[in-house]
């Protein structure tokens, strides 16, 4: 079954394909890679290493760390990263970055 | 390593206008942001989504190609896609770029960050589908994607400006639930002379209170008891208007409730911040060309206190001013002569404030949640731990991080640093200058191992 999404796409643009957790998308090349992993319907980014609870992209521009992903083995935050072909991702599974104190 | 001038961190409106101002009077310029295009968060990616979206953003979003234009200077190096994580005595700026560290030096520099949505914890605000009013924007106007079953929560013109470009985009909002009452505009009337100065600002947000009327958007007003419902993602916001409860269901929930200055950068070097009642934020301490109290580093736009884009871009150029002055490119007369422009410009563009920020307060009951309420996203903290500590003894937020985690997560305090402030301050009947504000140390900004490996050696020989 296909996913509906609760975000619309205003326009079209040349797709290719990404994986997302043993899933494919197609996405659109180029595209923020949040904002498009949202308009295919991918609703839960990841889970929290405290309690499991799970997130998705909150803030859009860089702040909150929701949308924290692996790409290719290196956890970035979606939200300020560009579509390309064959893009590798899954949920954060390295221990996330924290600051500790000092 | 080179060495600038003046190195700029941020291009929008503030970094902008203070780049070209500056490159026009001879400085050496280099400008790093983290986005991929110039434009900042009002005019972000603006060369691209003029032609494209212009219609549905307005005028305001493509005036913004005036700033881009006048940073194609020879003098200036634009650095985009740049993430600024330290920045260190009179000044190397060490950030990553395409997945290598990097440095440059500076002599002057200024911090043009912006601001941060304010924090809005409400129950259930850290659930999937649940983003800042910001978000959805940025959502709009970087990639034309629209969420179809929106309500919108909060208050501020912010709010009503993203749901006029909703209806233009033709997915209106199901619901607007504000907070804000009809005595929170009746004691904004006072200021209501200011606002006359600013009288074009009103203007304009009547004119989109009027779009949204038209859409027959149903607006809720004095919304208190909201929390977002859901099992697993937003479903429902749930609350009272005028005695009558209310649910409404939807996907998404868009938060706002004003934007706070973002002074992670400024707070890792040390520049004092004094708390601003009428803003119910931190700000730091600049005089009136945006100089800090540390030599050489500047502050302008909303980092510097919330003014807007127009603001903003008047701040910026009265900076670079003060930095060519005190490089010796321009003498105090020709100073004072550039400044009077912008500095009658900026005042009136301010004039509006003190009205704006009386009718649309913060949201009551997300300055202090109850205590079943997060607090801290990233690490999982309630608004009753933080009491708890506080009658454990705890008086400041450097000091929950001996109790709990708060802050110590990957977002650095950014989505919960006044949400303790504030609720220390309440806890301990302490103002929240002497509450202050969490110690921020570099980096600002997560660098992995690899980016650290993938730095050029001689910037690493010059770094030690
Ligand atoms: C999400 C959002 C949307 C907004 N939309 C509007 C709007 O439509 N209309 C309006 O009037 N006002 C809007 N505002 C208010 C807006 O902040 C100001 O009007 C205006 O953008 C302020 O300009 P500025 O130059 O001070 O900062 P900004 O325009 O915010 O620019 C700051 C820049 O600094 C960069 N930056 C920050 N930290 C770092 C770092 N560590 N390394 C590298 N780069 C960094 C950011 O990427 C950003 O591009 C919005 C605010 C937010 C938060
Ligand atoms: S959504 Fe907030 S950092 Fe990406």
């Amino acid at each position: 079954m296909k996913t509906v999404s609760p975000f619309l796409e205003l326009e079209d643009a040349p797709r290719v394909e990404v994986s997302f957790d043993g899933r494919t998308l197609s996405l659109p090349t180029g595209a923020n890679l949040a904002a498009s992993m949202l308009a295919a319907g991918i609703d839960v980014f990841r889970n929290t290493p405290v309690s499991g609870a799970p997130r998705a992209p909150f803030c859009m521009m860089g702040a909150c760390f929701e949308c924290l992903v692996d790409i290719d083995g290196i956890t970035r935050q979606a939200c300020m990263v560009e579509v390309t072909e064959g893009m590798l991702i899954t949920p954060p599974h390295s221990a996330e970055v924290r600051h500790e104190p000092s | 390593m080179s060495r600038r001038d003046l190195v700029i961190i941020g291009a929008g409106p503030a970094g902008m206008a203070a780049a070209a101002q500056a490159a026009d009077l001879g400085l050496s310029v280099t400008v790093l942001d983290e986005q991929p295009h110039a434009g900042g968060q009002i005019y972000r990616d603006v060369d691209r989504i003029a032609p494209i979206r212009g219609g549905i953003l307005g005028p305001d979003f493509t005036h913004g190609t005036t700033l881009t234009a006048a940073m194609r200077h020879d003098a200036i190096v634009h650095l985009t896609g740049a993430v600024v994580w330290a920045i260190e005595d009179q000044f190397r700026i060490s950030y990553t770029r395409g997945g290598r560290g990097a440095q440059i030096e500076a002599d002057r520099i200024l911090l043009a960050t912006g601001a941060l949505e304010r924090p809005m914890p409400l129950p259930g605000w850290t659930l999937p589908g649940v983003m800042t009013a910001g978000a959805g924007q940025i959502l709009l106007k970087q990639s034309g994607i629209l969420a179809r079953n929106a309500v919108l929560v909060g208050s501020g013109p912010l709010l009503y400006l993203i749901a006029a470009q909703m209806v233009r985009a033709g997915t209106p909002p199901v619901a607007m639930v504000e907070t804000q009452s009809r005595g929170d505009v009746m004691r904004a009337a006072p200021h209501m002379g200011g606002a006359l100065r600013g009288w074009r600002y009103l203007a304009k947000g009547l004119k989109m209170l009027a779009e949204i009327t038209r859409a027959r958007v149903p607006r809720y007003t004095d919304a208190t008891g909201i929390a977002i419902e859901g099992d697993g993602k937003a479903e429902a916001v749930r609350f009272t208007s005028k005695g009558r409860s209310h649910r409404i269901a939807c996907d998404t929930v868009f938060l706002h409730h004003g934007v706070v200055p973002n002074t992670q950068a400024a707070r890792s070097l040390e520049v004092s911040h004094r708390w601003d009642a009428a803003q119910h934020c931190f700000v730091p301490l600049a005089d009136e060309w945006g100089q800090t109290d540390k030599d050489g580093l500047f502050i302008a736009g909303d980092g510097a206190g919330i003014g807007g884009a127009k603001a903003a871009e008047c701040a910026g150029k009265l900076a670079a001013l003060e930095v060519a002055h005190q490089a010796g490119r321009l003498p105090l007369a020709e100073r004072d002569r550039f400044a009077a422009a912008p500095r009658a410009k900026l005042e009136s563009e301010l004039a509006a404030r003190p009205f704006l920020d009386a009718a649309y307060p913060p949201c009551a009951e997300a300055l202090l949640p109850d205590d079943k309420t997060l607090i801290c996203r990233c690490e999982e903290v309630t608004a009753g731990d933080i009491r708890g500590y506080a009658k454990l003894g705890c008086i400041g937020p450097n000091q929950t991080k001996a109790f709990g985690r708060a802050g110590m997560g990957p977002c650095q305090g950014r989505y919960c640093g006044l949400s303790v402030t504030v609720l220390l301050a309440d806890a301990t009947g302490q103002t929240a200058d002497e509450t202050g504000y969490y110690r921020i140390r570099p980096p600002i900004k997560p660098v992995t191992l690899g980016e650290l490996a993938a730095m050029d050696d001689n910037t690493l020989d010059a770094a030690e």
